[in-house]
């Protein structure tokens, strides 16, 4: 019969219709802004700066090697180095970044500046309401804006935030050890100079007796 | 994974079994194996000019290969060499003690010259077995960009000719409609060339009218 | 701009028009002699909703009846091949989600397949499977969005196209969990894939494969049957078997012509040798097999995901021996590629040995499915030429480049 087909998809299209009040596979969408689906861990938009501790400045992770600003495929990073250098998390000196400015008009969040970076410094963050009255400086972030704590990570990537602390924790117990162990040698063999000298003091000053047994 | 030149039946589609058809089948026909050093191991025949045509119509037709399925077309560029080697020779030297001959270092720089290319993919979907991989290299850059189109044997070079066309600057002898494709009509060069110079780019405008403050703005508010 | 102004009216002589157009062979439309019928030309594009995107169809047109289709694109062309020879083997990754756009995973295992073919790189048991349940995903929801965008462009505004995007939603849902994206993935790696899916993503992946099944009976419910539809599509933009294999039409689209060709069973590329599945076949070539087709492939797709989810061993996912950053490959070149949803997506790589492809060449299966556009539809109504366009498949992002 002509039209029957027709009157089946309707029936369908009712079938839907009524679904969507009761079945949550029916309905997806959700009353955005008032509700929110929540984003999953993995989710990212473009990329942060870590900083340890409280000063954003003294904190920031990032060393300045440039490996980000090499590999960014739209080449939306502009890194330049500092002249002098700050003590990182181990202790060590390293050089930092005197400006940082990401692109972000220009930045396809692919996320290979976070997968390349070997000091933990760059992540991505979730946030997308991003959307700003200026476009060309509104967008162009610098290390002021970019810079993030460490508990702002820990709170939008919890596990992938767990694992990175746990294996710069092991580096830094690592380096302390070795320090330590380092300390403890250049103790030992200070102190062994120091009884050396006083030996030879010794022996010097008894030079007339006779040796002791 | 089977060997991706050997088809279930068993016919051999390497390159060296293609050319041996192809010398045999189309008489004149220059065809040179061109080594691949890459694990794929996907080597190819070059093809000369006078016989390409006629030689793909028998790659196509041919009972055992039919290879009917043009897949990829591609063009590529070669640009000129200069090849800077260092040759030790003997010349005769003015010495304080007169002359005398010395062995001297040379640089000696030699030209090679650049050509474009097309490079052919093709499959058999009838007998299911490829890439046979086809070449045509041009004489050189300039003038004798020409190439003649496969585009009567396979349908499907029609597009990919044209770009190869319009991206490279290869003129394809044949082709019912060769046109730009990607770029617009008046562009006059080739983007995919390797010494490509991409013009100037424009400045965006910072001072479009609708940032606060702006001359227009302020035009507005005077009035 | 309004109707009117891009339509423009030319009062060229026909004969002449033809002799300048047509190669032998084509000449089989005349004029309407009876009623002096005038030929108009019409831009349908760049901007128009039944284009897909930025693209271009100057029309000839004798009364209702098209005589002549000349494609135009370029649009969107950005020189993805050069982007990508002045880049990095990696940083190419994820240039290759913006060429299809619906479907970066597949455009992801192309070009990384095609890499692993001119390096000789390994890939371990787990991330074979993840690639498999990654495209066969991708499979499902470009075919879902296809017939709802099919029959968008018939003038079903909404219902069916509301739907497919609904079940698309869940599906990039799942994308998002695991890549950390929806459209533009960037997931896949020379080697493996960047990060390893979780136990609770595999199991929520598996229920809602279990639901998929149910969305297609919907779906067809809703449209197979449908007078409209049928009217609509059968006969319409009929593709012959030959030139089909001539034109190096791919895809869905080749198999609607009646062409046994999938590059999954024919080059068994990844581990698809090991999975059961059927490529279904049409006999017209006419929009309602290219329809069908579609239809039939969410199923096998779903018979895939089935047997892949329940076989999915455990095992690290990236090779360790594969160095991702700072790739060299030796001297030489490759060609890859993959069934992609839409045909046959290749890659062609040249190595000269540095850290850039010496030349990269993306085989894009929607330019050359457009190469017989014109073919299909001359003597069709523009309303007909608007569902074949609809039918093809094409994203802009890949024909343009």
């Amino acid at each position: 019969m002509l039209g029957e087909g027709i009157v089946k998809g309707l029936i369908e299209t009712a079938r839907n219709f009524v679904g969507s009040y009761v079945d949550k596979d029916r309905l997806v969408t959700v009353q955005y802004p008032e509700e929110r689906n929540p984003l999953p861990e993995a989710a990212r938009n473009f990329p942060f700066l870590l900083y340890d501790g409280d000063d954003p400045e003294a904190g920031l992770r990032c060393v300045s090697c440039h490996i980000c600003e090499k590999e960014c495929p739209p080449r939306c990073i502009h890194i330049e180095k500092s002249t002098d250098k700050k003590p990182d998390f181990v202790g060590k000196q390293q050089f930092y970044p005197k400006v940082f400015n990401i692109d972000v008009s220009v930045c396809m969040s692919c996320q290979i500046c976070v997968e390349v970076c070997p000091f933990d410094a760059i992540r991505m963050d979730k946030e997308f309401e991003l959307s700003t009255d200026d476009r060309f400086g509104g967008l162009l972030w610098t290390k002021k804006e970019l810079a993030k704590p460490n508990e702002y990570y820990q709170k939008i990537h919890p596990m992938e935030a767990a694992e990175t602390d746990a294996r710069r924790a092991e580096e830094l117990k690592q380096t302390q050890a070795k320090a330590a162990a380092a300390a403890a040698a250049a103790a030992a063999k200070a102190a062994e100079a120091a009884k050396a000298a006083e030996a030879a003091k010794a022996g010097n000053g008894a030079a007339g007796k006779e040796p002791s047994a | 994974m089977s060997s991706p030149s050997i088809d279930p039946v068993g016919v051999d589609v390497s390159a060296e079994a293609i050319r041996a058809a192809l010398v045999k089948g189309v008489p004149g026909c220059e065809a040179t194996v061109v080594e691949n050093g890459s694990p794929s191991a996907q080597h190819s025949l070059l093809l000369d000019h006078e016989h390409a045509v006629e030689a793909a119509t028998f790659l196509r037709d041919h009972a055992e290969f039919r290879l009917d399925f043009c897949s990829n077309v591609t063009g590529v560029d070669w640009p000129d060499k200069e090849v800077t080697e260092k040759v030790k020779v003997t010349k005769v030297v003015d010495g304080p003690d007169g002359p005398k001959e010395q062995q001297v270092e040379e640089t000696r720089k030699t030209l090679i010259p650049g050509y474009l290319e097309t490079v052919y993919h093709l499959f058999s979907m009838e007998k299911k077995h490829g890439p046979v991989i086809l070449r045509l290299r041009t004489a050189n850059r300039g003038e004798g960009n020409h190439l003649p189109s496969l585009t009567p044997v396979w349908r499907s070079a029609e597009f990919q000719e044209r770009e190869a066309f319009d991206l490279f600057g290869i003129v394809f002898d044949g082709h019912p409609d060769l046109r730009r494709i990607l770029m617009w009509e008046d562009f006059t060069d080739h983007p995919m060339r390797k010494d490509y110079v991409p013009p100037e780019e424009d400045e965006p405008v910072m001072d479009d009218g609708c940032a606060p403050g702006s001359s227009a703005e302020q035009g507005a508010a005077g009035q | 701009m309004s109707g009117k102004s891009m339509m423009e009216e030319s009062a060229i002589g026909l004969d002449e028009q033809m002799g300048a157009t047509y190669g032998a062979g084509r000449h089989t439309l005349k004029p309407d002699a009876e009623h002096e019928s005038q030929i108009l030309e019409v831009a349908i594009g760049p901007q128009h909703p039944s284009t897909h995107g930025v693209f271009r169809m100057d029309v000839q047109l004798d009364g209702e009846r098209v005589v002549r289709l000349k494609p135009v694109f370029g649009y969107l062309h950005r020189n993805h091949e050069k982007i990508a020879e002045n880049a990095a083997y990696l940083a190419a990754i994820p240039y290759t989600d913006r060429l299809d756009y619906l479907c970066s995973m597949t455009n992801n295992w192309g070009y990384v397949l095609a890499v692993e073919k001119l390096v000789g790189i390994a890939v371990p048991e787990r991330t074979e499977y993840i690639r498999v349940i990654m495209a066969e995903l991708t499979r499902f929801q470009n075919h879902s969005a296809l017939v709802g965008f099919l029959l968008q462009d018939m003038g079903a505004s909404g219902t069916p196209l509301m739907y497919a995007f609904r079940e698309r939603e869940k599906i990039l849902d799942l994308f998002e969990a695991v890549s950390g994206a929806r459209m533009m993935c960037n997931y896949l790696r020379f080697g493996g894939v960047r990060v390893d899916c979780t136990p609770e993503w595999l199991e929520e992946t598996r229920q809602l494969v279990g639901r998929l099944p149910r969305f297609v009976d919907e779906f067809e419910r809703l449209l197979r049957g449908n007078e409209i539809l049928m009217a609509r599509t059968q006969g319409v933009g009929v593709l012959p078997r030959e030139l089909a294999v001539s034109a190096g039409v791919t895809g869905p689209m080749l198999r609607a012509s009646g062409v046994n060709y999938d590059i999954r069973k024919v080059d068994r590329y990844g581990i698809y040798d090991r999975f059961k599945f059927r490529v279904p076949l049409g006999e017209h070539g006419d929009v309602y097999d290219r329809y069908m087709m579609r239809v039939l492939e969410m199923r096998e797709s779903i018979a895939i995901l089935e047997q892949a989810l329940k076989e999915i061993p455990d095992g690290p996912v990236q090779d360790p021996k594969t160095k991702v950053r700072g790739l060299r490959p030796k001297v030489g070149e490759a060609y890859g590629r993959i069934e992609s949803p839409k045909g046959e997506l290749g890659f062609y790589l040249i190595s000269d040995g540095t850290m850039n492809p010496y030349r990269y060449r993306v085989r894009p299966p929607c330019l050359i499915n457009l190469t017989i556009l014109e073919d299909m539809c001359l003597g069709l109504s523009v309303a007909d030429v608007v569902v074949t366009l609809g039918s093809v498949d094409i994203v802009m992002g890949e024909v343009d480049r």
